[in-house]
Formats: structure tokens, C-alpha cells, sequence
């Protein structure tokens, strides 16, 4: 074998090695979840909320956790692709290709995203102290979609980026401004990297702890209105992990097993929807 | 504005991309109701000069654009001009064939809806008409519902010809508009073009000398951004004046 095939035969194992590890990575997460978690998970804790006692082995669930999740990941999602599409239209049909506006929008999106979420809690904190707002899910929800803005808007960007130019031009040719050009051409033609955007920030957001910690708060009930505060599966899982006690330790992992389960669903039945109207996109 | 006066004429037009002139004062009146071809070597502003037509050089950064390009005798650069107006005057066919990411029937329907024509039996009409205008309705009309994507990509450009004149362009714009076809393809949409100056003006962009011998009626010979020679087709052909476009004819330079 010459020289040329051992490098090629060697780049190769190389890179089967690191998917393996990776693949292994997350099989491994997954599973562990799957395996500590499965003896613990019954119907009561996804019909119930936590009864006095809970976290120090007596019965109840964590409906609430659930709910509040759902609630606060939605309603952030919601929000942050309100806010994202509008700047993404803007950086790829109004701005010029070398705007700086754009490069330096992109620029602190890029770094905003690096940003650790407790920071973005502490800084929802100091809002909330300073308007006088108590922990609640709508100041959870607004700082969660500050988490997820830079993500979703980084991704919706990257896809509008790759739309080549022939195809507005076709757009803008018929007569088309702007804006019809964005609602009805380059939306149709990005949905699949926009629900991918969408999605990747609602995971991101459903399963962080950091940035709800001061600010949606914990408890024990479901929220029944936007000033209330609510509990988030992350927090639950993190206090109760927390107890010196096996059996709520295992409900811990069951409650991973349920927000694993839940992210998966959600994506699904997003990519489900997608596919209806990802055939007319031009490849 | 008097009949004798041609629909788009074009005055002093200069082009420039950052410091690059690309385009050298051209002054040229296109002959109504003809097709012209736009002919010369490759990087000599063909496809610039066409896309000052419809103001498709709005949306590139650092082009400076100098004289006037009169449409109807209004300067279309001027400041009340409203751009989406002028580009309804023009159907325009790319080099690559650039269906919309929707239906066929959407595709057709797509001018005619953002100009506001909203009757479903107006845009059934307008859409198997210009189909029909643009020899695709018998190979499409029982999937009309299906991506455009899908079609061949000869069908695509026919689609896209029907979609520009469904917003009852005057001026139709083709920028190599066979080059990506295949010969059988190339022909079909020649033969509608030739079929269309009855009604339209058609200016061609071309590299295939052929192709400017088999459908042009006036010629446009640019080089290196400057207009060289324009004439009736067979003058120009068949006696060119200049040796530059005598050596282009002859291949010497390409």
C-alpha cells in the first residue's frame, strides 16, 4: 500500500473513531437516563403535582415542572422568533451585502450566543428588581428569549444567506418590493432552516436552568397566569438530584426521561408539519 | 413621446462597478416589436447593459450608474420613478432557469397576485394562458398543483417565460436565456420568442453567434464595455464594419 492510502486509510479510521465517540456520547446520556430513570416513572408523575413531602421521598409528580416548561419554552420560542425574523429579513434583503450594520449585528449575535444564561438570569433579575416584578413565567419568558434570540437568529441567517441571488432577482423582476419578495418567496424557500432555527432554540431554551432560576422561580403548583411563577423540568431535575434521597434522586432521572421525551416529540411533529410544505423548495 | 420614437432607448449609459467602467456611454434606441441580440466576448457588459434595463443593478453594492435609460421616453433612473413599476414593464429570463418555490400554477399566478388581480377564474385564465403563450400548457395543465421544481429544467425556463408575461410586460429580457438547455429545449424557446415580437420587444443576450443568425432581427456588438456596432441583423452579419466585430465573427476573438 503506497503512502497516499495510508493517509487516506488513517484519516478515515480517525473520523469513524470521533463519530463513534460522539454517537457513543449521547447514547450513553440517553441511556443512562432511560435506564435510572424508567423504574421511578409512573403515570403519577406526569398527572400529578408534588404533594407535601415530595422531595423528601413521598408521593406526587411533577406536572408542574411540565406545564411550566411547555409555558415557558413555548411562549419564549414565540417571542424570540417574533423578534428574530424581522432581523434576519432585514440583514439579508434590506441591508447591503457589506453593510456594516449587518456584519456588526451578526458580530454580537455571535458573541451574545456565548454567553453563559446565568448571566442572562441575573441580568433578567436585575430588570425585574428594578421594575419591581416578582419572580413570574412572564419574566421567565422574556429572559429565556433573550437566550434563544442570538441562537434562532444565527440560524434563520445562516439559511437566508445560502438563498442565491437569481432567485430574488426572479422575484424583484416580476415587480415584486421587498417585503413580498421575503413573505412569499424567501420564507417558502427557507421554512426547513427556519423550523431547524426555531427548533434548536427550543431546545436550548426548554432545557435551561440557569436563566429561570431567579426569574420564572420554582413552585409547586401550575401557573394560571402570566404573573405567576412557574417550575421548569431543568430545576426539578436539579433539585431533586439534589436530595440526599435515592428514590428522589430516581425521580430525577425520570424527570429527564420526560423532558428527553418531550423535545423529541416536539421536534416530530415540527419536522412532521415542515415536510408538508417543504416540496416546493428549489435545490 | 411620437410614434417614431422606439420604447426603450437607451442615452449616455455608463456603468460602473467600484472604479471599474463597465459600460461606456452607450447611446442606443431598441427597435420596437423585433427581437435585438446583444452580442460580444464574454466580460464585455452584455448581461450589465441588460440589467440596467429593469434596475436589477439596484441591489448590488458600488455600481454607479450615469445616463439615462428611457422607457416610454421616462428616464427609469430618475427620482420619482418607482422601481417595481418598471420591472412590471419587463419580463425577465436568467441564465438559469429560477423557478419560485411554490406550484406551477403559482408560479404564473405570482405577478398577476402582487399586482392585485385576485379573482380565482381572472388568474385561472391569466395562468393557462401565459402557459399556453409560453408552450408548456399541454405538458403541464394536469399538474398545475405540483412543485415547479419538478419540472425539467427546459420546462422551467418555458415556466418562467409564462410567469414573466403574465404581468403583461411590453419588453421582454433574456440574458443567455438557452445556455443551461439542451438543443431540443434551446429551439422551443427560440421558436416562442420568434413568436412573441408580434406583440413584445425581445432583447437577447447571447454568446452562440448561431443563435443571434437563426432569431435576431437587430444586432447590438459590444467590446470590452463599449458599443462597437448595432444594425439590422443582416447587415451586421453578413458585412460588419469594424475589425473588431469582423474578428469576433470570425472567432478570432471570443
Amino acid at each position: 500500500m503506497n503512502r497516499r492510502h495510508l493517509v487516506e486509510s488513517a484519516w478515515k479510521a480517525l473520523m469513524i473513531a470521533s463519530t463513534a465517540l460522539v454517537v457513543g456520547c449521547l447514547l450513553l446520556i440517553v441511556g443512562t437516563v432511560i435506564w435510572k430513570g424508567l423504574p421511578a416513572l409512573n403515570l403519577a408523575m406526569i398527572t400529578q403535582i408534588p404533594k407535601g413531602g415530595y422531595y423528601l421521598g413521598k408521593e406526587g409528580g411533577i406536572l408542574n415542572a411540565i406545564v411550566g416548561s411547555l409555558y415557558l419554552a413555548l411562549g419564549a420560542t414565540a417571542l424570540a422568533f417574533v423578534l428574530s425574523l424581522p432581523v434576519v429579513i432585514f440583514l439579508n434583503v434590506y441591508c447591503a451585502k457589506r453593510s456594516r450594520l449587518a456584519a456588526l449585528t451578526r458580530f454580537s449575535f455571535d458573541v451574545l450566543w456565548g454567553i453563559p444564561s446565568i448571566v442572562y438570569g441575573a441580568f433578567g433579575f436585575v430588570i425585574m428588581v428594578y421594575l419591581r416584578m416578582r419572580a413570574s413565567l412572564l419574566a421567565g419568558i422574556i429572559t429565556v428569549a433573550l437566550v434563544e434570540l442570538p441562537i434562532m437568529s444565527r440560524a434563520i441567517d445562516e439559511v437566508f444567506r445560502m438563498v442565491p441571488r437569481e432567485l430574488k432577482e426572479a422575484s424583484y423582476s416580476l415587480g415584486a418590493t421587498r417585503l413580498e419578495t421575503s413573505l412569499k418567496v424567501l420564507l417558502r424557500q427557507c421554512l426547513p432552516g427556519i423550523l431547524t432555527g426555531v427548533l434548536v432554540a427550543l431546545g436550548r431554551g426548554i432545557g435551561d436552568a440557569a436563566s429561570v432560576l431567579f426569574t420564572a422561580g420554582f413552585t409547586d403548583r401550575i401557573p394560571t397566569s402570566l404573573g405567576q411563577p412557574a417550575a421548569t423540568l431543568p430545576l426539578a431535575i436539579f433539585f431533586q438530584l439534589g436530595t440526599p434521597f435515592r428514590e428522589v434522586q430516581q425521580r430525577a432521572y425520570a424527570s429527564a426521561a420526560i423532558l428527553t421525551i418531550l423535545i423529541l416529540a416536539i421536534s416530530l411533529l415540527v419536522r412532521l408539519l415542515g415536510r408538508r410544505y417543504a416540496k416546493h423548495i428549489i435545490r | 413621446m411620437s410614434d417614431s420614437q422606439s420604447h426603450l432607448r437607451l442615452r449616455d449609459l455608463s456603468v460602473y462597478y467600484g472604479d471599474l467602467q463597465v459600460l461606456k456611454k452607450i447611446t442606443l434606441d431598441i427597435p420596437d416589436r423585433k427581437i435585438t441580440a446583444i452580442i460580444g466576448p464574454s466580460g464585455c457588459g452584455k448581461t450589465t447593459l441588460l440589467k440596467t434595463m429593469n434596475r436589477l443593478l439596484d441591489h448590488l453594492d458600488e455600481v454607479r450608474i450615469e445616463g439615462e435609460v428611457l422607457v416610454d421616453g421616462e428616464d427609469i433612473y430618475g427620482p420619482k420613478i418607482e422601481v417595481t413599476h418598471i420591472r412590471k414593464k419587463m419580463g425577465l429570463l436568467s441564465q438559469k432557469p429560477q423557478v419560485l418555490p411554490m406550484s406551477i400554477y403559482d408560479n404564473v399566478a405570482y405577478g398577476p397576485r402582487i399586482h392585485g388581480v385576485r379573482n380565482r377564474k381572472r388568474l385561472d385564465f391569466i395562468v393557462r394562458n401565459n402557459l399556453a403563450m409560453a408552450g408548456l400548457w399541454e405538458e403541464v395543465k394536469d399538474r398545475l398543483h405540483q412543485p415547479a421544481s419538478r419540472l425539467s429544467v427546459g420546462q422551467q425556463q418555458r415556466l418562467c417565460l409564462a410567469r414573466g408575461l403574465a404581468v403583461e410586460p411590453e419588453i421582454i429580457l433574456g440574458d443567455e436565456p438557452t445556455s443551461a438547455l439542451d438543443p431540443q429545449s434551446s429551439q422551443h424557446v427560440e421558436r416562442r420568442l420568434v413568436e412573441l415580437k408580434k406583440d413584445y420587444t425581445v432583447i437577447v443576450v447571447t454568446h452562440i453567434l448561431r443563435q443571434a443568425r437563426r432569431i435576431a432581427d437587430y444586432i447590438v456588438f459590444l467590446y470590452l464595455g463599449e458599443l462597437v456596432e448595432h444594425g439590422p441583423a443582416q447587415e451586421i452579419l453578413s458585412n460588419p464594419r469594424d475589425p473588431r466585430t469582423r474578428a469576433y465573427m470570425t472567432g478570432e476573438i471570443s
